[in-house]
């Protein structure tokens, strides 16, 4: 590098620099990593999506928190919007149309922070998928799962007290709906709600607490979070994709500091900016056209914010089951859909590190990432899942679809009731029964080369289509992967000739390995693969031979060198 | 083509026959004669039948009013609503609807039903104003039903449309939806978008209840609160959206779907060219 | 176990000589702006051009700010009439922002070394050494404290940890009532008259049209709500009433609650609390368009499609002396979705 020059701002940073170092020792920890090497893929920028978001968020919502009153207190609306001036409403409802309307930018920023809302739960989920697809989370990286599971939760019930807060009809429509759930709960549920809500619903306590909730509480602990998230990939560097040159003990990409500073630093701004131009050109929660919240009023078409769509859809596609015995009511029709089945996903995701390791028995580190085909029971159960949150998804969209699409929403929802059982696991065979088919086909490329589409007809008449050796990277990237064996959980004796005793969870253990990896492709072996390469040579000798034999037929500088029988 | 490229100064009489022939026989020729045929038979349909002059609707038929309806009636409506509008299987009686519903219906075109559907779609006009006028008094003569709203309860320049809002809200907003941009009902049934409604309509309709739509009669929602909703509904669908697109002002349905395709979509792809090898 | 034994080409393995990933970082290939001044120059242009846009935007923006009205209104195709003042200002500052960003990912794209760098990883856990070092001056720390030796101590010390986030229990406690029977109880009551919502107007049975559909709420709801200054009353007393021909009625919730064919029910959903008004006409169905419950008001509120288990509670009515629809009493059962306590 060229040698620094000695301008004063040059001159005041080094100043700077030496005063902090002196007090605080910075340069022992720039040694270290001002040249940490990050992997460069696309996919390893979605988590940053989320982040830059997140800040988004705070920055947004440290102006709309200077103006927003968190207040349930009535009175009549007296502002530039004029269809609703002299309409009685709560002070929270009241300053958000002034801050729609009357602070200049207001509407602006309103839009931001709700557009960035949804962005980083989007960003958290494709993030989720990646991770999930590509087995990121196994050793050494389950705690950092665990903390993204819980940042996805906080990030959703963030997401519903946030748009909640306006008091519109249609957020407040939303409370209501959760009240409902709260009060259903057994035993502690009216007790909960009173708690909740300082009384009946909606009471004049819930929007304050709400709010402490919406900017103090659960901030604070995403950010805490995702200090701790991010602490994690610095410490246990990031994961990698295999390919040539990249090992479970490397890391492969540019350095921290010029390269990452600049494009991780840029793509903050363009998330920022992307997120500005969208609250510039596309109308977002329009609360003004809702009206103030009021339990005797309702729109059509209510649906909650897209990350909660789920949850609306499983209640909606739950048939109405009831238990009333011995004057207690038990509400299956909604603790199943809205405490129960999240409850089940929301823990099943969190296990999922623990339970595939179990699967396996591999207690090894692993850095270098899975293409989704090498773990296809993994991967089945990723689209099995996602199908199924789908499944919902669109349940809870049945009306709008009904509208759209000129269909009856009784039988869409008769039909998503029906195939949220039987789609599934039907995605479950066809993503299994793809990755096979794609593995295999690795193994035949490995074996034999790939199809270079070049048609050749052999002076006997033969016709063979002319294979060539897959590149180097690309046989790294292919060999790359474990290929995991069930579980032998085989007791042996010990000297005396007595068998120990079976551990209580062998059994299962051994049928979830099996179900895991009895159906595999094994990769080729280093014989195999000298086999296959003697094979090929030998008939590349023979057709040469038979070419030699007779005319050369035209073109032969690209000689077959493998071809297929 | 044949016939095209023969020179002036070779015709001969038979050259020229011969082209005047090509073009008789010219591919289009049947066409054209179709055409002229079927301008010529409309054209006389139509001074014949005598379409084209509008009339303003009158609530009071006249005898002549009231025939004529009465025989576009047996030809366009008998079929389903019966010879004396008593209704049948298939449709309602319309002893007693009003000249308001017939008003409604047969000007929105929503009648006659194009086919027997679930419900009924506002689709084009088949019938001429003065012909309406006429079914509507025909209908009117059958029983005492709401009348066509005059031009005075129309008038909603008085109204106060914040008082529309709020009873547009309570009243219509859970099966029209907020805006009025139109809802899902049972078993495939909507409540239509109010977009292309005029005052005159929204009124009857309220006043009539077509189809599943409930009725508000002038006695439980007043000709002047009537006028404060259709001055709210008048005012809102045509409202600025000042954050932007509206995405059809359904909620967050269309706004989630926006930020995966539009918002996620365009961030990602800058993360695709910051991961991408550059040349 | 056997999982490792097969382990063929293992990636840790870089002397295997069968290790297909020992071919080693590929070659590193040149840019343009590598090899040619010119195309590093024009990037370099490129770059500041963006940096550019980035530093002038924010004035941009405080011009927009001070001089565009926040009521003014522009048409924008494909937008159609939008705010103004929202539409520049976010333009503006979306695009500021988003040049800063593309500008510093280009200046790396483009003119940052491009070369891959490789960084070994190091072991995660601590050494052997220094497990046993943490081990041991654990150990002594402990055997310091005298946690082994002192029992009563030990024994004492768990109480105390986990006593003192108890405090928070009875601190929480005030955050509500109890419930009470406060759920099972709403403003109806016997004589109360139904009064239209929103205009307030007292209802006489003519003024109801067969197919008709009122939204209603008790006379005294106003006064209620300006004196406890809340909405907890209006969220449990709205109802509809609805008018059909008396043979229609095929069963009700208790004899004579209707009167001539007018009937009155709870507008509350039985299934999460969402106010529920999208009424049938023709089926007499009352659907809710939260998750879609419907209830069939001409045979007593039951429930015909949907998740809401119970039937929508009926308000028996009457008239009064003045001819008004009145309420005859309560609510016989709680309205709105259901509880454990509720029977």
């Amino acid at each position: 590098m060229s040698t620094p020059q000695t301008g004063p701002i040059v001159k005041a940073g080094g100043a700077a620099a030496d005063y902090v170092d002196e007090r605080v020792g910075v340069s022992k920890f720039l040694k270290k990593n001002l040249t940490k090497v990050f992997p460069d893929h696309w996919s390893f920028m979605l988590g940053e999506i989320a982040l830059y978001s997140f800040i988004v968020l705070l920055l947004s919502g440290t102006f709309l928190s200077l103006f927003f009153k968190p207040s349930m207190t009535e009175a009549p609306y007296h502002g530039s919007y004029i269809p609703l001036n002299g309409i009685p409403m709560s002070e929270a409802y009241a300053s958000t149309i002034n801050i729609s309307f009357d602070i200049r930018g207001g509407l602006l920023m309103r839009q931001v922070h709700h557009w960035a809302a949804l962005l980083f739960l989007a960003a958290i989920t494709v993030h989720l998928l990646r991770v999930f697809f590509t087995g990121a989370f196994r050793k050494p990286r389950e705690m950092n799962w665990l903390i993204g599971n819980g940042l996805l939760t906080l990030g959703i019930l963030e997401g519903f007290a946030g748009y909640s807060l306006p008091d519109d009809l249609l957020s407040g429509t939303g409370l209501r709906i959760a009240d409902g759930i709260v009060q259903g709960i057994p035993v502690v549920g009216t007790y909960a709600s009173f708690m909740i809500f300082g009384g009946e619903f909606p009471g004049t306590d819930f929007i304050p607490r709400l709010y402490i909730v919406h900017v103090l509480l659960i901030p604070g602990i995403i950010l805490g979070l995702i200090t701790a998230h991010l602490m994690l990939v610095w410490y246990q560097k990031h994961t990698q994709f295999p390919g040539p040159g990249r090992t479970e003990g490397n890391v492969v990409g540019y350095p921290l500091f010029p390269v990452y500073t600049a494009k991780a630093g840029g793509f903050f701004f363009v998330v920022f900016g992307i997120t500005v131009l969208l609250s510039a050109v596309a109308s977002i929660n329009p609360v003004w056209l809702f009206g103030p919240y009021t339990p005797t009023e309702i729109t059509a078409g209510s649906q909650p914010d897209w990350y909660m769509g789920w949850l609306d859809g499983a209640l909606r596609l739950m048939p109405n089951v009831e238990i009333n015995a011995w004057g207690h009511t038990l509400s299956l029709n909604v603790l199943v859909p809205s405490v129960i089945i999240p409850g089940i996903l929301f823990t099943a995701m969190a296990l999922y590190p623990f339970l595939e390791q179990w699967a396996t028995g591999d207690k090894r580190e692993h850095h270098l990432l899975d293409r989704p085909r090498n773990m296809p029971t993994r991967t089945a159960i990723g689209t099995m899942s996602l199908s199924f949150y789908i499944l919902l998804w669109i349940g809870g969209d049945n009306d709008i679809i009904a509208t759209h699409f000129d269909m009856s929403i009784n039988a869409i929802t008769w039909t998503l009731r029906v195939m949220v059982f039987v789609v599934p696991p039907l995605v479950f065979v066809i993503t299994k029964r793809f990755c096979l088919s794609l593995q295999r086909r690795d193994r035949d490329k490995l074996l034999h080369g790939y199809e270079t589409g070049t048609i050749m007809r052999m002076p006997s008449g033969e016709y063979i289509e002319v294979h060539a050796p897959v590149s180097a990277e690309e046989r790294a990237k292919l060999l790359a992967g474990h290929t995991y064996r069930p579980l032998e959980l085989d007791r042996e004796p010990d000297e005396n000739g007595v068998l120990p005793k079976r551990k209580p969870l062998d059994a299962a253990r051994a049928r979830l390995s099996a179900f895991y990896y009895a159906e595999r492709i094994e990769k080729p072996t280093p014989e195999e693969l000298h086999e296959a390469e003697h094979h090929a040579h030998e008939l590349e000798e023979s057709y040469l031979a038979q070419i030699e034999g007779g005319s050369a037929p035209a073109g032969s500088e690209h000689a077959p060198t493998r071809s297929e029988h | 083509m044949n016939g095209r490229n023969v020179h002036a100064d070779t015709d001969t009489p038979a050259s020229v026959s011969a082209k005047l022939s090509a073009r008789r026989r010219h591919p289009l020729a049947g066409f054209l004669l179709l055409a002229v045929a079927l301008t010529v038979m409309g054209g006389l349909y139509a001074a014949v039948t005598g379409a084209g002059t509008a009339s303003a609707a009158s609530t009071d038929g006249t005898p002549q009013e009231i025939a004529q309806g009465r025989a576009l009636f047996l030809e366009g409506c008998a079929s389903c609503h019966g010879m004396n509008a008593q209704g049948g299987s298939t449709a309602p009686t319309l002893i007693g609807v009003g000249a308001a519903a017939v008003n409604f219906q047969v000007g929105t075109g929503r009648m006659p039903l194009a086919g027997p559907s679930q419900q009924a779609k506002r689709g084009p006009v088949q019938y001429t104003e003065a012909e309406i006028a006429a079914l509507a008094a025909y209908v009117a003569s059958l029983a005492p039903g709401p009348a066509i709203p005059s031009a005075q309860d129309l008038d909603y320049s008085n109204a106060s449309l914040q008082e529309g809002g709020a009873l547009f809200r309570t009243n219509c907003a859970q099966c029209h939806n907020f805006t009025g941009a139109g809802g899902a009902l049972s078993n495939g049934q909507y409540a239509p978008s109010l977009k292309y409604a005029t005052p005159q309509q929204m009124f009857e309709a309220m006043l009539t209840g077509p189809g599943a739509m409930p009725v508000f009669a002038n006695s439980t929602i007043t000709v002047e609160e009537k006028q404060a909703i259709i001055k709210y509904i008048t005012t809102i669908r045509t409202s600025p959206n000042p954050g932007g697109m509206s995405l059809g002002r359904l909620g967050p349905v269309s706004e989630g779907l926006f930020l995966w395709i539009v918002g996620l979509g365009s961030v990602t792809a800058i993360a695709v060219w910051i991961g991408a090898k550059t040349s | 176990m056997s999982s490792d034994s097969h382990d063929l080409v293992s990636a840790d393995d870089a002397a295997h000589p069968e290790n297909p990933l020992a071919p080693g970082l590929p070659e590193h290939k040149l840019r343009r702006t590598d090899i040619d001044p010119r195309a590093a120059k024009r990037a370099e242009r490129q770059v500041s051009l963006l940096f550019v846009i980035g530093a002038l935007t924010p004035i941009i923006f405080f011009f927009e700010y001070v001089y565009i009205p926040s009521d003014k209104l522009i048409h924008v195709p494909l937008i159609g009439d939008t705010s103004a003042s929202n539409f520049f200002l976010g333009l503006t500052m979306g695009i500021g922002l988003f040049c800063v960003g593309a500008g510093a990912i280009h200046w790396a794209k483009k003119l940052m070394p491009d070369v891959e760098e490789v960084s070994e990883r190091h072991q995660l856990r601590g050494t052997d050494a220094e497990r046993e070092e943490a081990v041991s001056q654990f150990n002594a720390g402990v055997e310091s404290s005298g946690f082994g030796q002192y029992k009563m101590i030990r024994r004492t010390l768990i109480g105390a940890l986990a006593a003192t986030p108890l405090f928070a229990v009875p601190l929480l406690k005030d955050l509500g009532p109890l419930p009470g029977n406060k759920l099972r109880y709403t403003l109806w009551a016997p004589g109360v008259r139904i009064v239209s919502d929103v205009s307030l107007n007292p209802i006489k049975p003519e003024d109801i049209p067969f197919g008709g559909l009122v939204s209603c709420v008790p006379e005294n709801l106003a006064a209620v709500e300006a004196a406890t200054g809340n909405l907890n009353a209006r969220a449990k007393v709205p109802v509809v009433l609805v008018r059909m021909r008396p043979e229609e009625i095929r069963a009700q919730q208790g004899k004579n609650w209707d009167y001539q064919g007018i009937l009155c029910y709870s507008k509350i959903c039985t299934h999460v609390g969402c106010p529920t008004a999208l009424y049938d006409r023709k089926s007499h169905h009352l659907l809710c368009p939260c998750h879609q419950s419907t209830f069939d008001l001409s045979d007593a509120g039951h429930v015909v499609f949907g998740p809401a288990a119970r039937s929508m509670p009926q308000l028996a009515i009457t008239v009064n002396a003045d001819g008004y629809l009145v309420a005859q009493h309560d609510f016989t059962q709680p309205v709105g979705p259901s509880f454990w306590e509720r029977g």
